[in-house]
């Protein structure tokens, strides 16, 4: 169906050269020198993408990504299910943010779970003007006296916090004496700081280092025996229950997850996680920090790993298990062997449906390369991804393991380049968030989100590898496409109006 | 193992498994649980009176406010111009969050651009930012006219939007003559409501007042038109139209200001419209020769109707107009500012929605309802409630102030069935759980997230509001006109029912009163 099936690798590259020297176009010309190094087609051998990663969105050119605050209290802090987190300045912030993710967790909220509530300081012109710590001060007490059974609270920083000199570190350690030793956790994640969400991501694991592990006495002993299977899951949101999809998993080959970084996590699980023989990494980019530090300070070692689909999962149990003895080496095989026969039955259920079909992806943290196998293994090609706010190692670990040879890749990508992109490649299934959602839709082309799995979900494991599928299937499939024209108007391929 | 390939399970099933709950009870021995006796204490010491007490006690902490900040308003207003890109100074992060907010209740691609500041722009100030940000927009987007807010960063550095955009047109960034509307929309001050007033104002007066002193000023010359603010609104696609319908019906030349009613809803036919509909630039300037200009909402037009007026405008404003009463102020005073006639269709158009609430009034009068909501929205479905002799009961608006207050308190004293019923300015949700608790009512009226309301209080939900996330389309259907009111009226009774059929659905115990007649 899509172009890139009856094309070969030479034709490709050349039409993929081709069509970004022909979006960069439309730019002035400072900012179509700029753009230019964010783009590129993936040469085979090469040790990364051949593009600029992590370098400050250009202004006015409608970029996709978010900010700092986004990254820690949105991503990193916000799934702590026992911890009040504070959005600390204006009210918007913290109510775009509200419950928006799905983190699930288990726990009663409002009593001992917070995840899905929105505290904020809701700034007003006299905070600005004579400073927040008085007030932040008040609301601390607030939230110990209406919220008795939170285990600790964070201060999440917006933009003002940093531009009108509060010191949210001094209330923070005055409180936590005042109430005995209360883990109180002020997080400097203004929105101006950084690129994008991902320096939110690093101040965030920073603010762990600091508020956490290095308040923890070092005669702590966790309140659990430890055993020598511990490991923690790392970089997991539980978006869907991701993280519970996995955790059986490694469970089932005999280890004990005695922490999930931070979906359904707990402050304790944050503090036991020294404790661990094994850090797991799911998500590299937004977690990557704290697992070398953890492996400096405490010697834990930390695997990179990937739960989406058969082929990486069984790869990734196996790599795993090559961190333990024997008895978790045919656990590993044990669970690979348990769950073939529901992987069979997915494939051949969902492969003919899907096979050669084209996705292109934009989406965050790990996705843009991590999901590419899962597709593989339903018979779909990925013809282009990009990061939303990768890193040089990101685009490396996506060049030596996962795009193939001449695929379009495009960093920090905005509205206008994505849509040419897909409007010249024609994919057959778009992956990248809410706001794009719509867009490729009304262009005619399938679309799912790949940040909040449009609202379903698991799909990590095994069990998520299914409802993936099933989802891919019903977006391609849905006989809706095939009725987006007029009967008496003549079928034509998707454009767009917009800056013709 | 429960997944199959048969039947997929995904997360509303997969994890009531016996696997997964084993697993999860499990995990509880790492997470250093709280006692569930003392979970259960607290729980219940939350829904008592000394609670509350201690709740409304509180000065400083928000918890689930029903309110956002003043640019997603100033967005919002800023994409009912013909071609407009909404162009937000500060923080890209913002903008990610109100696109994503407004895509999410729409279920609608929403087009916006940042100036990406970050932290040397915090320091030396955004104006390279401008520059370059209104250079790129104009180029890749193609727009008819920019208009520029600012996040709440911008602000408290002090940038200075009108000599930013000066200064960005010396430098070519756009032509001399392109529009560039502005308006300060600082987060700290007022909510949504306030930045879509300030963005309308800033636009209006662009036009009105000579583009920032580029061009001379519009002289009015009266004609016979009538201008309609419809303010910030979650159904502003159906309303409009239905607005639109009845000024057809009765004749009236009219300018809808801010018509983002198709750019909120375009077809799936192949392409994507980044701008469509919406007040065209011409009709936005000669709104000022306008004989009247009548504002939906009050508290979304507290700057901008004042300024119409001083341009010499008969002024009129409406609180959210619901229902019958308020639809036939709405309809006399589009009479009586435009001296047409009052048409035979739509005297049956309200013939019918009073035949609906004759039909329906015995299983709602009565009922007592707890709304929360835009100052507005809440005084418009307040006052619906009293005509149908139902209680409002409980009325909360964080971003209501004290002339709401007091404006709600003379409505709730109008009525028999407002005695006993209050108004909450400043309160939020969590004060509303309170109040829930304490006094608890038969429903509640407000936005997707009165869903958590619902879960821990059992008061069930009727979803009016923005924004309304987990239900889908209903942001076409208006509720403003005698139409509007027949919707809003189905959507209450609609619940009634559900309500008692649930609470009479249980085979052997209630086989009574689960009639197929009501």
């Amino acid at each position: 169906m899509s172009l890139a099936t009856t094309q070969s690798i030479a034709e490709i590259r050349a039409r993929n050269k081709e069509l970004i020297e022909e979006v960069l176009k439309v730019y002035p010309e400072k900012t179509a020198k700029r753009r230019a190094k964010h783009l590129n087609v993936h040469q085979t051998g090469k040790s990364d993408c051949g593009v600029k990663s992590n370098i400050k969105s250009i202004p006015g050119v409608m970029t996709i990504r978010g900010c700092a605050y986004a990254g820690s209290k949105g991503v990193v802090w916000g799934p702590i299910k026992d911890m009040v987190h504070i959005s600390h300045g204006p009210v918007g912030c913290g109510q775009y943010s509200w419950g928006s993710r799905r983190n699930y967790y288990v726990g009663t909220t409002g009593i001992d779970s917070f995840v899905t509530l929105q505290f904020t300081s809701d700034f007003q012109e006299k905070d600005i003007v004579f400073g927040g710590d008085k007030k932040l001060g008040k609301i601390l007490d607030e939230i110990q006296e209406l919220f008795p059974l939170n285990n600790g609270i964070t201060i999440q920083s917006e933009c003002p916090i940093g531009l009108i000199g509060d010191d949210i570190e001094a209330v923070s350690r005055a409180k936590s004496k005042e109430y005995g030793g209360k883990t109180i956790v002020p997080v400097r994640c203004e929105g101006f700081r950084g690129v994008s969400q991902s320096l939110g991501h690093h101040i965030a694991n920073d603010a762990v280092r600091d508020w956490i592990f290095d308040q923890l006495e070092s005669d702590g002993k966790p309140k659990f025996e430890p055993t020598p299977y511990d490991v923690a899951i790392i970089g997991d949101y539980n978006i869907g229950g991701d993280a519970w999809s996995s955790r059986i998993l490694l469970e089932e080959m005999g280890l004990r997850v005695i922490a999930q970084w931070s979906g359904d996590g707990s402050l304790a699980e944050l503090e036991a996680t020294p404790k661990a023989k094994l850090n797991i990494l799911h998500c590299y980019r937004s977690m990557n920090y704290i697992s070398r530090h953890m492996e400096e300070k405490f010697g834990i070692p930390w695997c990179e790993y990937n739960f989406f689909g058969p082929s990486k999962i069984a790869e990734s149990l196996r790599k795993i298990a090559g961190y333990f003895d024997d008895k978790i080496k045919e656990g590993a095989e044990r669970v690979i062997e348990k769950y073939q026969a529901l992987v069979n039955a997915v494939i051949a259920k969902y492969r003919p449906r899907l096979e050669g079909k084209t996705v292109m992806l934009y989406v965050g943290g790990l996705r843009p390369r991590h999901v590419i196998g899962a597709y593989e293994d339903l018979g779909m090609e990925v013809i282009g991804t990009g990061y939303e706010f990768g890193h040089n190692d990101d685009y490396q670990r996506t060049a030596q393991h996962y795009v193939k040879d001449s695929t379009l890749i495009y960093d920090d990508v905005n509205g206008y380049e994505f849509e040419r992109f897909v409007e010249k490649l024609q994919p057959d299934l778009v992956g990248s968030g809410i706001k794009e959602k719509y867009i490729f839709q009304k262009m005619g082309v399938p679309f799912r989100q790949m940040h909040s799995w449009d609202y379903s979900g698991p799909y990590h494991g095994y069990d998520g590898f299914a409802i993936f599928a099933r989802d891919m299937d019903m977006a391609i499939n849905s006989p809706v496409w095939k009725k987006t024209k007029a009967p008496w108007k003549e079928a034509s391929r998707a454009k767009l109006l917009a800056a013709e | 193992m429960a997944q199959s390939a048969e039947h997929v399970l995904d997360h509303l099933e997969l994890f009531r498994g016996p696997e997964y709950q084993q697993m999860l009870a499990k995990k509880k021995m790492f997470e250093n649980p709280r006692d569930p006796a003392e979970v259960e204490r607290i729980k219940e010491w939350t829904k008592t009176a000394e609670y509350r007490e201690k709740n409304f006690a509180r000065e400083a902490l928000a918890v689930n406010p029903a309110k956002a900040c003043q640019p997603l308003g100033a967005v919002f207003a800023s994409v009912g111009f013909e071609g407009t890109l909404p162009f937000v100074h500060g923080s890209q992060g913002c903008v990610a969050y109100y696109r994503s907010h407004l895509s999410r209740h729409f279920k609608e691609p929403s087009s916006c651009v940042s100036s990406s500041m970050t932290e040397d722009a915090a320091v030396f100030g955004g104006l390279n930012n401008m520059i370059d940000g209104l250079a790129n927009s104009y180029n890749m987007y193609k727009p008819k006219m920019i208009a520029v807010s600012t996040t709440c960063m911008a602000e408290v550095i002090g940038d200075d939007l009108n000599a930013f955009i000066k200064t960005s047109k010396e430098k070519g960034s756009v032509p001399a003559d392109f529009d560039v509307p502005f308006a300060h929309t600082p987060a700290f001050v007022g909510s949504h409501v306030t930045g879509y007033d300030n963005a309308l104002k800033g636009i209006l007066e662009h036009f009105w007042d000579g583009k920032a002193g580029t061009a001379p000023k519009l002289e009015r010359k009266q004609n016979g038109a009538i201008n309609i603010i419809g303010g910030f609104d979650g159904y502003t696609v159906g309303n409009l139209r239905e607005i639109k319908r009845i000024l057809a019906l009765m004749g009236i030349q009219h300018t809808i200001l801010a018509d983002n009613s198709e750019v909120f809803d375009t077809p799936t036919d192949g392409e994507f419209r980044m701008y469509d509909g919406g007040t065209t630039l011409e009709d936005a300037a000669n709104a000022v020769h306008a004989k009247a200009t009548i504002s939906m909402q009050q508290w979304c037009t507290e700057k901008t109707l004042p300024y119409v007026a001083g341009h010499g405008q008969d002024v009129v404003s409406f609180n959210y107009p619901v229902g019958l009463s308020a639809t036939d102020d709405f309809i006399v005073a589009l009479s009586r500012i435009s001296g047409n006639e009052i048409p035979e269709q739509l005297a049956r158009e309200r013939g019918r929605l009073v035949d609906a609430i004759a039909d329906s009034s015995a299983h709602i009068h009565g009922k007592k309802f707890a709304i929360y909501g835009d100052p507005d929205l809440c005084y418009g479905l307040a006052a619906f409630l009293l005509e149908l002799g139902a209680e409002p009961t409980h009325v909360l608006s964080t971003n209501g102030n004290k002339a709401w207050h007091e404006k709600m308190k003379v409505l709730l004293a109008s009525s028999p069935f407002g005695q006993g019923c209050q108004a909450y300015p400043g309160r939020d949700l969590w004060h509303m759980r309170s109040l829930l608790f304490t006094e608890p009512v038969d429903f509640l009226i407000g936005n997707t997230y009165g869903k958590y309301l619902e879960r821990d209080t059992g008061t069930p939900l009727i979803r009016i509001g923005f924004p309304v996330f987990d239900r889908h389309h209903h942001h076409r259907s208006p509720l403003w006109g005698y139409q509007g009111g027949l919707n809003v009226l189905v959507k209450i009774l609609d619940k009634i029912f559900d309500e008692i059929d649930k609470k009479t659905n249980v085979l052997g115990k209630t086989d009574y009163s689960f009639d197929i007649i009501r």
